[in-house]
């Protein structure tokens, strides 16, 4: 040390798809800095996708070399290794698709001061004014999702945590419809998330003040070292999990989510449905894999009680909803709950949990490209003051809109996991992995294990009914007379919804491709 | 005694290496077809013929493919993926018993597509017809391609498909609807066993694919064999129409000729002679109880189907009679062993032949009727057809058997081999054989000769040439492919690789003089002379006679309906209102209180989600100090 500060090495190369983004992210607000009132859509738009997928081929490349570094990037701040470099991969593609569904006119508010009801906002909307913020502002946070499952340390995490969720907390206020319901989402999404995050923040604290350090490697060689298992770092472990499990919507911290997905202007509820749930899953993972791996033994039941809360209050609150989005968001809270199986899964073959890493990134990637589909076929039924996002009006609109609708419940079926969709090889894969961990643990883990993955069939069947109550309403109904009407969809939610009709029925029929990139990402396991 | 040789994998291109077209272009065309719908209206029946012939196209390249290869390479098995993972590899096999049926598939198929666009010509739903057509024959190619049986299975079922949706063709009809429903449900009982007989190959054996199963076989104990044998033979019973599971096949003429031709008759219905002629190497071990099950099955049911063939005035049942008579015969040929399999796959080539040759003449003949099927409103028509009296009579004299036409070579084989090895089954097919000679005279003295009997507002005209000039090729078949295929043996030589032979020393001679074959040739005769006598010499009565108790016996398709009534359906109905009774108090009561509970149980913790901040916020709270409290719980046990 001697008072002499040494300069930072940064790995640029591998840093670079990071780097990108928040690149683009700062252009972007010089954009709306300097750039014309007029010009500035044209400007965002593309720098925005391009950015996206440049930072999408980067990944590729840096797959494609194959050279991965043995340690953490940036004096050990961001790991980039197998499980990072794929969620990246999902992560870009995800948030392109829905950069696509966001550049969409008619969503986000014409001026989000103006008090809604207001003159000011009547004045705003004739002279088609609009917030292009939106762009910079989904870039940040998906650059903090990039960053939060890579982070290496809880500090860089906890500064992920932010960069991602703050703007998603703005953007959240900005619905052109229903203004009153976003702006009160927006709050309290902010409040909790705040709330949250000082719990994360003070778990970070109590371990540092357990190893001495906040790097996860270094969590886990002060495991290795103590005997005794400390008070401090047994709340550390408990406030850190619940800023994480506040994140993936898991019981008893899933509240949050019905409200905000349900406020939240329909393309933000599916990039928060999607890249938040796939970079938070990650998160989640590297914590307590790396970091705290060798306590599974202690953190494993409190887990075990989570999961199956969450997956029943997901599936048995989903029942009773009559409006889409909550629908959707309950299914999001139990689908949270199935990925907590897997989780929980860290025994395997090799002792190495590259079976139920590679399970967890599958269901990742193929849940979340549906729910985006999903939630981009929302944002096309339509009722005059808006979406129509109550279940009685999506009566009978087979018979209206029968691709449409067909579509929708081919996603739904692939939610309630029927085989023949991506769905039904998420599950299997994300239960097996289960199932074979509890086995080749060879004590009453195996029990546990296979009484949880029991859990979660039970409460897909539970799931599978509000599913297929959906189709049933769609085409088994008498249309109403006064119905909504199809948007007739623009280019880009076409291509959205395109994508992801291919990768639910693509995945669905051939499903060993991703599987052997999802192996193959998980094989170089997480760097410890 | 020679085995099928070892199944290699394909490694070099060829067409054999993209044999799946086969299957996918079919299938591309159905899909096509059906999915743009009405748009196809005009140019869908051109498109259904170009896929089937261009089906036939690929089979017959990969055919002279595997011909040129050495006899030792002449199974060839084509990987395309892995279907289930550690399970089911997805490939074809493209061997000389598989490619025999490709051949007949493709080639008779695309015959009946042409055909059929004459047919079908004024039916609005022409397109939706080919479409099924299409979808049949590539449903069809992967039953007989795959190289494992969930390939052939699915095949199977896609066979079944089609076959429903043809014979409900004009559902407008009650009848065809009826008759669409009791082939599937029959046909279920088959795919059924068929299914049983699958779950235990993979519990003993552990693989589905034929490569793998010549190896597996001898591990596992003869009752294991037997009970898959037996399954295996119900599954083929249902589609093949065999004693017990018959009944479905003569109501399933209320489909359009064609496809009466073509499935109930040219292909779907010899599934079951392929699926035991497959299965034989594994399975059906000559002189096994379950080979000797097969002989027995056929046996009897070429006696069922030719008696009921004699009392039928309906042309098309009465050929449907014969289908299932000549089935039999080819089952008993599968029955027994590698010496009965190049007869059966023989007679049941030629008799895809000569039986769709017939069924598409009997639809030239309604065509030129009004649709008139009652035989007893024919008469005298072979000179207002001339062509399709023809190419009939050569149909007529194949099957019966006259000498050196093709029915005379492959049944005559199937006979001798039978008189061999079975002498008791192989008697009673020679007095089949002679109750056919009556059955199909009757047919033709009915229909083409004697005096006019027709309705009053029938005119009786030749067919258009896109439905005769098939008739005439299907007509060249079946008088010259017998005596092609069975002399100097080579069509058991060709299929030996696939189902084993009899080494070169061995193979069997054909002789023209032997005491069944003559004897077979006196029955004919006499069968055909008593047919003259009663139905060529003496006037036909319109209105069908009462006749004898035995005549009533066969009209009634030997009871076989009120069997199945009184054994199955009526007990099968108490069943189920036994079991609807028990699901409706019993469990319904148990899964809608569960389901009430759970609703009930939503509907009570909905009311958590106040919607306050202040309460979710609580919720966090009181969830970090359960976490808190139970981590440090648990770290201290």
């Amino acid at each position: 040390m001697n008072g002499v500060i040494e300069a930072p090495t940064i790995e640029y190369g591998a840093l670079a798809p990071l780097l990108l983004v928040f690149g683009a992210a700062v252009l972007g607000v010089l954009v709306e800095a300097f750039a014309p009132r007029y010009l500035r859509r044209a400007i965002h738009m593309p720098l925005t996708l391009l950015s996206l997928l440049g930072a999408f081929a980067l990944v590729i490349v840096t797959v494609v070399k194959g050279d991965l570094a043995e340690t953490a990037a940036a004096m050990g701040a961001v790991a980039i290794d197998g499980p990072a470099l794929f969620i990246w991969g999902v992560v870009l593609i995800l948030s392109a698709v829905c950069v696509l569904m966001i550049n969409d006119e008619g969503h986000f508010v014409a001026s989000a001061a103006a008090v809604p009801g207001s003159s000011e906002e009547e004045e705003a909307e004739a002279a088609g004014s609009e917030h292009t913020e939106i762009y910079p502002l989904v870039l940040f946070a998906v650059g903090g999702m990039m960053l939060f499952p890579a982070s290496n340390d809880l500090l860089t995490m906890f500064v992920a945590l932010e960069v991602m969720s703050l703007p998603l907390y703005l953007l959240c206020g900005l619905a052109r419809r229903r203004r009153l319901l976003s702006q009160e989402a927006s709050m309290k999404y902010f409040l909790l998330g705040a709330f949250s995050s000082a719990f994360f923040l003070y778990g970070a604290a109590m371990i540092y003040g357990f190893a001495g350090t906040v790097s996860l490697t270094g969590i886990s060689k002060a495991l290795g070292t103590s005997g005794l298992l400390d008070p401090l770092l047994m709340i550390g472990l408990a406030l850190l999990g619940v800023g994480l499990l506040f994140k993936i919507g898991a019981a008893p911290f899933q509240a949050w989510k019905p409200d905000v997905y349900q406020g939240a202007p329909t393309p933000i509820t599916a990039l928060m449905a999607s890249g938040t749930l796939v970079a938070a899953v990650g998160a989640v993972l590297r914590v307590f894999w790396v970091g705290l791996g060798n306590l599974d033994w202690n953190w494993r039941p409190v887990m075990w009680a989570v999961a199956a809360l969450t997956m029943i209050i997901g599936s048995v609150l989903a029942i009773t909803q009559t409006d889409i989005k909550r629908m959707l968001a309950y299914s999001s809270i139990a689908h949270a709950g199935f990925l907590l199986i897997g989780v929980m899964a860290t025994y395997d073959k090799a002792g190495q949990n590259s079976g139920s890493l590679s399970a967890i990134l599958f269901y990742l990637l193929v849940y979340s490209l549906t729910t985006v589909g999903a939630f981009a076929v929302v944002t096309l039924v339509r009722d005059p003051g808006g979406e129509a996002w109550h279940l009685s009006r999506w009566a009978g609109l087979g018979k209206r809109s029968p691709v449409l609708a067909g579509v929708f419940a081919f996603f739904l079926l692939a939610f309630a996991g029927i085989p023949l969709t991506s769905g039904f090889f998420g599950k299997y894969a994300v239960f097996t992995a289960a199932l074979g961990s509890g086995m080749e643990s060879g004590d009453s883990l195996g029990g546990w294990m296979t009484g949880l993955v029991v859990l979660g069939v039970v409460a897909s069947a539970v799931a599978a009914f509000f599913y297929v109550r959906v189709i049933v309403l769609m085409f088994f109904s008498e249309p109403a007379a006064d119905g909504p009407t199809i948007a007739v969809p623009s280019m880009g939610t076409v291509a959205v919804i395109t994508v992801a009709l291919l990768v639910t029925v693509g995945v669905g029929l051939f499903p060993q491709p991703v599987l052997d990139l999802a192996n193959q990402a998980a094989s170089g396991l997480f760097i410890r | 005694m020679e085995s099928p040789v070892e199944i290699v994998q394909h490694t070099a291109g060829g067409v054999i290496g993209v044999s799946w077209l086969m299957i996918a272009l079919p299938l591309l065309g159905a899909a096509i077809l059906l999915i743009l719908g009405r748009v196809t209206n005009r140019w869908g029946h051109l498109l259904g013929v170009a896929m089937s012939l261009a089906s036939f196209v690929v089979a017959v390249l990969a055919f002279f493919e595997l011909i040129g290869l050495p006899e030792a390479q002449r199974r060839q098995a084509v990987h395309l993926w892995e279907f289930i993972p550690g399970m089911v590899d997805m490939g074809l096999l493209i061997d000389p018993l598989s490619i025999s049926f490709a051949l007949l598939i493709t080639g008779v198929g695309s015959l009946i597509h042409i055909y059929s666009i004459g047919y079908m010509a004024h039916d609005s739903d022409r397109r939706r017809f080919f479409a099924y057509l299409n979808l049949f024959v590539a449903a069809m190619l992967l039953l007989v391609l795959a190289d494992n049986y969930v390939g052939l299975f699915i095949g199977w079922e896609g066979v079944g498909l089609a076959s429903y949706l043809l014979i409900g063709f004009w559902q407008f009809k009650p009848s065809a609807a009826v008759a669409a429903k009791k082939a599937f449900v029959v046909n279920r009982v088959g795919d059924f066993g068929l299914l049983v007989g699958m779950f235990i190959i993979w519990t003993s054996f552990g693989t589905f694919a034929f490569a793998d199963l010549g190896a597996q076989v001898g591990t596992a104990s003869q009752g294991t064999v037997t009970a898959i044998g037996l399954l295996l033979l119900l599954g083929a019973c249902g589609k093949s129409a065999q004693l017990p599971l018959q009944s479905w096949l003569l109501d399933a003429m209320e489909g359009p000729t064609p496809v009466s031709a073509l499935i109930h008759a040219a292909t779907m219905v010899t599934a079951g002679v392929y699926l035991v002629v497959r299965s034989g190497a594994f399975f059906f071990e000559p002189g096994s109880p379950q080979a000797l099950a097969v002989a027995i099955v056929g046996a009897a049911t070429l006696l069922a189907g030719a008696i009921i063939g004699c009392a039928k005035d309906d042309i098309k049942k009465g050929l449907a009679g014969s289908t299932m008579s000549q089935i039999g015969y080819m089952m008993l040929g599968a029955g027994l062993g590698p010496a009965g399999y190049a007869f059966a796959i023989g007679h049941l080539i030629t008799h895809g032949f000569f039986k769709a040759d017939m069924f598409l003449g009997a639809g030239s003949v309604m065509h030129g009727m009004n649709d008139e099927v009652d035989m007893r409103k024919y008469g005298g028509l072979r000179k207002y057809m001339p062509l399709t009296f023809a190419t009939f009579m050569v149909g007529y004299l194949a099957i019966i058997g006259f000498p050196l036409l093709s029915g005379y070579f492959t049944k005559d084989g199937i006979i001798e081999t039978a008189v061999h090895e079975q002498p008791v089954l192989g008697w009673l097919a020679v007095l089949g054989a002679g109750i056919t000679g009556f059955y199909m005279s009757r047919m033709v003295f009915m229909t083409f000769f004697g005096e006019k009997r027709w309705a009053e507002d029938a005119h009786p005209h030749e067919s258009p040439k896109v439905m005769t000039i098939p008739l005439i090729v299907l007509s060249i078949g079946s008088v010259f492919l017998g005596g092609y295929l069975i002399l100097s043996n080579r069509l058991m030589v060709f299929l030996g690789p696939a189902t084993g032979r009899p080494s070169d020393a061995n193979l069997p001679e054909f002789h023209f003089a032997s005491t069944p074959g003559l004897t077979t040739l006196a029955l004919v005769a006499v069968g055909a002379g008593f047919a003259w006598m009663r139905y060529g010499k003496a006037t036909v009565p319109v209105v069908a006679p009462r006749g004898s108790f035995l005549t009533t016996f066969a009209r009634r398709d030997l009871y076989g309906d009120a069997l199945n009534e009184s054994l199955f359906m009526r007990p099968g109905q108490w069943l189920t209102r036994i079991a609807v009774f028990f699901d409706n108090r019993g469990i319904d009561g148990v899964v809608n209180g569960l389901a009430a509970g759970i609703g009930g149980t939503s509907g009570r913790l909905r009311r958590i989600q106040t919607g306050f901040a202040r309460t979710y916020a609580l919720s966090i709270l009181i969830g970090a100090a359960l976490l808190t409290g139970a981590l440090l719980l648990v770290g201290n046990i």
